[in-house]
């Protein structure tokens, strides 16, 4: 199925929900959102773009294979929890890091959380996407 | 080497103890301790673990995969060690399950011979299952004297025999214990695994791993003998496997074969040693101990060298090798008198010590007496065998162009062989820094432990031994015609090594008509099978538990919510009625986002956005799924009924249940946490998300993790060809 305007629309829906996605994850903390969330719709993002212009060109534009996103995202994940240890705290208790705070703001918080949350999003990402992508080519 | 230090220390009685918390919420502790037994152990493990090193470096010199032997020797020698100084019985159990696996590789490590991986996967399963055996039993051990440490346990007198579970721990301990040690019945594992290089016999299968049930026969003495169970099991176990496996020994021709029987022999003396309480039985199993590993590895690493330089280890082949080698065969006599119980060897002091603790015996010594005598006059004619004929027989004719081995292969029986004659000249040294100990560990004190002496006068024993002495000679005469009546007897004789063969075919097929029966391949029959066994449980609990109460709420249905309900509804019959796939599909994305909005209805944002994009997801899934499927054909209406009526009853009682959940007061404690400390512990104002990274992370890794290995499995079943390479 190949469609002009499918394939034009999709240009432009997938950067939209990759940027939508990030947006997603990072406001994911405190409104809704999160890792969870926001992989799947860049995956959704990935998926229309594949079933307008095809896999190959969606790998492509992935850049990476999809399972080793996800293998990444696992490991992030993982070492999210590790992380922990180097402050002698137990497995996968969040670290935070304030930059330029303030007594009233909190200034750029940086967290392990975050880390693990970008793990969830690119293991979310990359395993529908493998999934996908396996089913259409065998199409 | 650091073990040597500790000799002093514990010559003196003292128990040396280290302990590290591994997960202390059950009570397993990393903790070693270092007293007699375990140090006696120890020194054998290291020791002997050096020649055999040395040794192998010769041995295998230019195999390809020599660096793997020795890394799997190295890691057996560390678990080994773990084994016998651990002193958490959890601990025990990982070390012990280590020397199983290294063992395993080691057995097999000629991989490419169909029968070493039989051997190593016979060995494998038999101690395997035992140590399961063994591990039931040690939870079994914890509850009852409620810790896994042996000194605790130890320090409680009768609390395991006096309980009520006494059998069933007996049982499984022993179970695991007698596997290991390849005691009659479980005995055929180890003649098979002599498959194994020889270094790996000689320090695997006769001095250290199968030793690892005789030291945890030793190890529960204190807490698990002086009942009679204990006493006839070990008796009748030891003596049964003593005299089948020495007879066994005669019939072999090839040597290495022979050893391993003499090992299984060996083996059973202890065990039917330990079975008593007795200063000289436990006495008796100690020194035997000791010298068994001295005379056999260095047997087995002799044995070795000849294959090495002769290529054959068959006895009828072998003949006046003395002259070629005569270092070997210096070695291979003095292994050979001390296992034959000559004096002045350490032998002689071991059957000595073995007869007077047999005369004494509780469980019957006219028994015990005689089966020692049989099995010690076969062991004099299997030591004259492998220790005298090869080297200095002139029944056959001498090979021609034989070199004596390089130093590092004969550095390993020398030393052994001469260690064996001098603890049998100077048994003082040997007896207050080891044995004594080693008893003191076993029965708690040192007052019953007897002297180690060459000459005790002129008593039974003595007698006993002389009649030994008489008797293997005759044997040994007459091998040849002995071991032809052996050969035509055992052939007609069950086989232990068969029966094996078909358990295991046994176990394959009933594994096969399990699979062809529960595993259809209809995911309709799966969802099916799970779904009545889902309802079967809760009407259960609801009937069991009485909790069935009819809750009539009427709360009042707004617009809205007819609306969304309805979509649901027209939703679920388009997806039951249709007979297109694509159209089925759709109505199930109908269902979805209905449900969707019954989120976002009910403020729940989080849940209603991951629901919507798995929705959608999943239409998109299924859409590329069902282009490959044929057409839904129209099915017949009666075929359906079951379909229909499962649904409905667990739709029902989905409901119902939600129903009687609502109408008790919600428990908020877990909320209220939340909502309090989400945002000043962890920094975050969306409770959800913040449980899901923070408070529960580890749940979230877990499921991120099953998200990427389920992505890998529905990966590679597409991948992977119909029909190609189905198993």
């Amino acid at each position: 199925m190949k469609s002009i305007i499918l394939i034009a629309g999709s240009r432009l829906l997938v950067a939209l929900l990759v940027v939508f996605s990030a947006y997603m994850l990072l406001r994911g903390h405190n409104q809704p959102g999160g890792g969870f969330i926001g992989g799947l719709v860049a995956a959704t993002g990935f998926v229309i773009f594949a079933i307008a212009c095809g896999t190959e060109d969606a790998r492509r534009a992935l850049r990476f294979k999809p399972t080793d996103i996800a293998a990444v995202g696992l490991g992030m994940a993982l070492f999210a929890g590790i992380m922990a240890a180097i402050w002698s705290d137990a497995f996968f208790t969040g670290q935070w890091l304030f930059i330029n705070a303030t007594p009233e703001d909190k200034g750029i918080p940086l967290s392990s959380v975050l880390i693990f949350d970008v793990g969830v999003f690119l293991v979310v990402l990359g395993s529908v996407l493998s999934i996908v992508f396996a089913l259409e080519e065998e199409v | 080497m650091l073990l040597l230090q500790a000799l002093p220390a514990i010559g003196n009685g003292e128990v040396i103890r280290y302990v590290m918390p591994w997960v202390p919420s059950l009570g397993v502790n990393v903790s070693f301790v270092i007293d007699g037994l375990g140090l006696t152990f120890g020194l054998l493990i290291t020791g002997i673990g050096t020649l055999v090193m040395l040794y192998s470096a010769k041995y295998l010199a230019g195999h390809p995969q020599q660096a793997r032997f020795s890394l799997f020797l190295t890691s057996f020698m560390l678990a080994m060690l773990g084994l016998v100084l651990a002193d958490n019985l959890l601990a025990l159990f990982v070390f012990w399950e280590l020397t199983t696996i290294t063992s395993y590789l080691l057995i097999g490590f000629n991989h490419d011979s169909a029968k070493s991986r039989r051997s190593a996967l016979q060995a494998l399963l038999v101690t395997g299952a035992g140590a399961l055996a063994l591990l039931a039993g040690i939870i079994l051990i914890g509850t009852v004297a409620g810790t896994f440490e042996l000194s605790e346990i130890r320090a409680m007198p009768g609390v395991l025999t006096e309980s009520a579970l006494y059998l069933p721990i007996l049982i499984l301990v022993l179970l695991g214990a007698f596997t290991k040690s390849a005691q009659f019945p479980f005995h055929f594992w180890l003649p098979n695994a002599m498959a194994a290089p020889t270094p790996v016999s000689a320090y695997l299968h006769s001095a250290t791993m199968v030793k690892a049930g005789i030291y945890l026969l030793a190890r529960t003495h204190p807490s698990l003998a002086g009942t009679d169970v204990w006493l006839w099991t070990l008796t009748i176990a030891g003596a049964v496997t003593m005299v089948f496996a020495s007879v066994m020994a005669l019939r072999q021709t090839d040597l290495k074969q022979a050893l391993a029987y003499t090992t299984l022999m060996a083996l059973g003396a202890l065990t039917l040693l330990l079975a008593n309480s007795s200063g000289y039985a436990i006495t008796a199993a100690v020194v035997f101990l000791v010298m068994h590993s001295f005379y056999k590895a260095a047997l087995f690493l002799v044995v070795g060298i000849l294959d090495h330089q002769t290529g054959t280890r068959e006895t009828t082949k072998l003949f006046g090798l003395g002259r070629a080698m005569p270092i070997t065969a210096f070695a291979a006599a003095l292994a050979g008198l001390s296992m034959a119980g000559l004096p002045p060897f350490l032998g002689f002091m071991a059957k000595e010590l073995s007869y007077a603790g047999g005369v004494e015996a509780v469980s019957s010594p006219w028994l015990v007496a005689v089966a020692f005598l049989i099995a010690n006059a076969l062991m004099f004619a299997i030591a004259a065998i492998v220790g005298y004929r090869p080297f200095f027989s002139k029944a056959g004719k001498p090979m021609k162009g034989i070199s004596e081995a390089k130093w590092p292969m004969l550095a390993g029986p020398l030393v052994l062989a001469l260690l064996g004659a001098f603890f049998g000249i100077f048994p003082m040294w040997l007896q207050g820094s080891l044995i004594h100990p080693t008893v003191d560990s076993i029965l708690g004190s040192t007052a019953d432990a007897k002297t180690l002496q060459l000459w005790a006068g002129f008593n039974l024993p003595l007698v006993l031994s002389l009649a030994t002495f008489a008797l293997g000679f005759v044997i040994y005469l007459f091998t040849a015609p002995l071991r032809a009546t052996l050969v035509s007897l055992i052939d007609r004789s069950p086989n232990f090594d068969r029966g094996w063969d078909k358990f295991l075919a046994g176990v394959l097929a009933s594994a096969k008509w399990q699979t062809r029966v529960i595993q259809t391949g209809q995911l309709r029959f799966y969802i099916m099978v799970t779904f009545i066994t889902a309802l079967a449980a809760m009407a259960v609990t609801m009937v069991v538990k009485q909790a069935l109460v009819l809750p009539i709420i009427w709360t009042p249905v707004t617009l809205t919510d007819l609306l969304v309900f309805g979509l649901v509804i027209v939703g679920t019959g388009l997806a039951i009625l249709t007979q297109s796939r694509i159209t089925a599909i759709a109505g199930l994305g109908v269902v979805g986002i209905g449900i969707a909005m019954i989120f976002i209805l009910y403020s729940a944002p989080d849940v209603a956005i991951t629901q919507l994009l798995v929705e959608t997801l999943i239409v998109v899934l299924f859409a590329a799924a069902a282009l490959r499927l044929p057409a839904l054909g129209a099915e017949p209406l009666r075929g359906r009924w079951l379909d229909a009526a499962v649904a409905v009853a667990m739709g029902a009682t989905v409901t119902l249940i939600l129903l009687m959940a609502t109408t008790g007061p919600i428990d908020r404690s877990l909320s209220d946490f939340f909502e309090a400390a989400s945002y000043p512990e962890a920094f975050g104002q969306n409770i959800v998300n913040v449980i899901l990274v923070d408070f529960r992370a580890l749940d979230t890794f877990g499921e991120i993790a099953v998200v990427l290995v389920a992505a890998i499995g529905i990966f590679a079943l597409l991948r992977s060809k119909p029909g190609k390479d189905e198993a």
